[in-house]
């Protein structure tokens, strides 16, 4: 193959010749391999731990987000009720923004799951590979010439080695996702501690740099629309809504359960 | 023939699939010469399904060398492009 599995494969079988020429003869090549797989174990659970670490932190963020989302639109309702409808607005704006990022959030969860699940599995083949290859070492050298036994030597020895350097692979992807997961939570948490979700709505619409910028990552479409159902359900709205009380909950939908009225 | 899909598994193939595999191959590096990433990503999980569905898994206890590694499953088209050559994609 020239093309893609082709210089995948090239690069891994160069990695592992690399690996193995490090030591010059087979028994060596073995405990060299036997000691390399021990470290990379090690690395293993190491990259497994970070997962959870970041996984866990990410789950709190979603928590946080989920009450902002219901205090939101409690706020909204309030300042709807109160004929502010400038403050509303604002509110729904945040809590549009809010959904989104809790989204977002629930994928990145989702996604940590999996990474994490095929880690372990991966570590747990790279420990009976690396058991296979012990007992293999010793029955090979029991039953073959010195020169037979280099040559099956040096192919379990390129199994194993591919398998490590797959597993290799496998963490440095897994570490490279939560490190950017890492840092979209760290900006969260940075939004956050600017105020982007208060507990109390100070603000006033496109008085800031940060409304403008969260009127521009919400669909104004959705706010309307937020505001019109918050209308018709406090019988306030100069919109003409089909219904009275509950009217816009028909046209709600994906939208996360709203709070009691 | 033996093939090893990256950070997942390593399956044994019918050799009748090399061809296929090989067609493959070079449909999805000439989608990725041409910037047509959907095309790619058609071609290239086309590639993984023949490997899982056609391929009996290998067990833990075979030692055997991959004749070809196909990239990781979740590659992104930018790796695609191009990273995956020296040491950009595989840890030493």
């Amino acid at each position: 193959m020239a093309g893609m599995g082709g210089r995948m494969s090239t690069v891994i079988k160069a990695k592992i010749s690399k690996l193995l020429d490090k030591a010059e003869d087979p028994s060596e090549t073995l405990e060299y391999s036997y000691q390399k797989q021990m470290e990379l174990l090690q690395n293993v659970k190491k990259g497994v731990a970070d997962v959870v670490t970041s996984k866990k932190r990410l789950q709190l963020q979603a928590n946080k987000l989920e009450q902002q989302v219901v205090k939101l639109d409690t706020q909204a309702r309030q300042a709807l009720a109160a004929g502010r409808e400038d403050l509303a607005r604002v509110a729904l704006e945040r809590k549009q923004f809010a959904q989104q990022e809790l989204q977002s959030l629930d994928g990145q969860v989702a996604e940590l799951e999996t990474q994490q699940a095929a880690l372990v599995e991966k570590e747990q083949k790279l420990r009976s590979k690396l058991e296979q290859f012990r007992t293999k070492k010793e029955v090979i050298k029991a039953q073959y010439s010195a020169a037979e036994a280099q040559v099956k030597i040096s192919e379990a020895a390129t199994g194993v080695g591919e398998e490590m350097a797959d597993v290799g692979l496998a963490m440095q992807r897994a570490m490279d996702k939560t490190e950017n997961m890492r840092a979209r939570a760290n900006a969260m948490d940075e939004l956050e501690a600017s105020g982007a979700f208060d507990d109390n709505l100070t603000l006033t619409p496109g008085q800031d740099d940060l409304d403008r910028e969260l009127a521009e990552l919400t669909s104004g479409n959705q706010v309307d629309d937020d505001l019109a159902r918050l209308k018709a359900e406090l019988g306030t709205g100069d919109t003409p809504a089909p219904g009275q009380l509950g009217a816009g909950e028909g046209g709600a939908e994906g939208k996360p359960q709203e709070g009691t009225p | 023939m033996i093939v090893r899909i990256a950070t997942e598994n390593q399956y044994r193939l019918p050799e009748e699939d090399a061809d296929r595999l090989n067609e493959l191959d070079n449909e999805a590096v000439s989608a990725v010469d041409a910037g047509d990433e959907p095309r790619f990503q058609a071609i290239f999980e086309q590639m993984l399904n023949i490997v899982r569905t056609d391929g009996e898994l290998l067990g833990d206890d075979d030692l055997e060398e991959s004749d070809v590694i196909l990239p990781p499953p979740d590659l992104s088209f930018e790796e695609a492009s191009g990273e995956f050559t020296g040491d950009g994609l595989i840890p030493d």
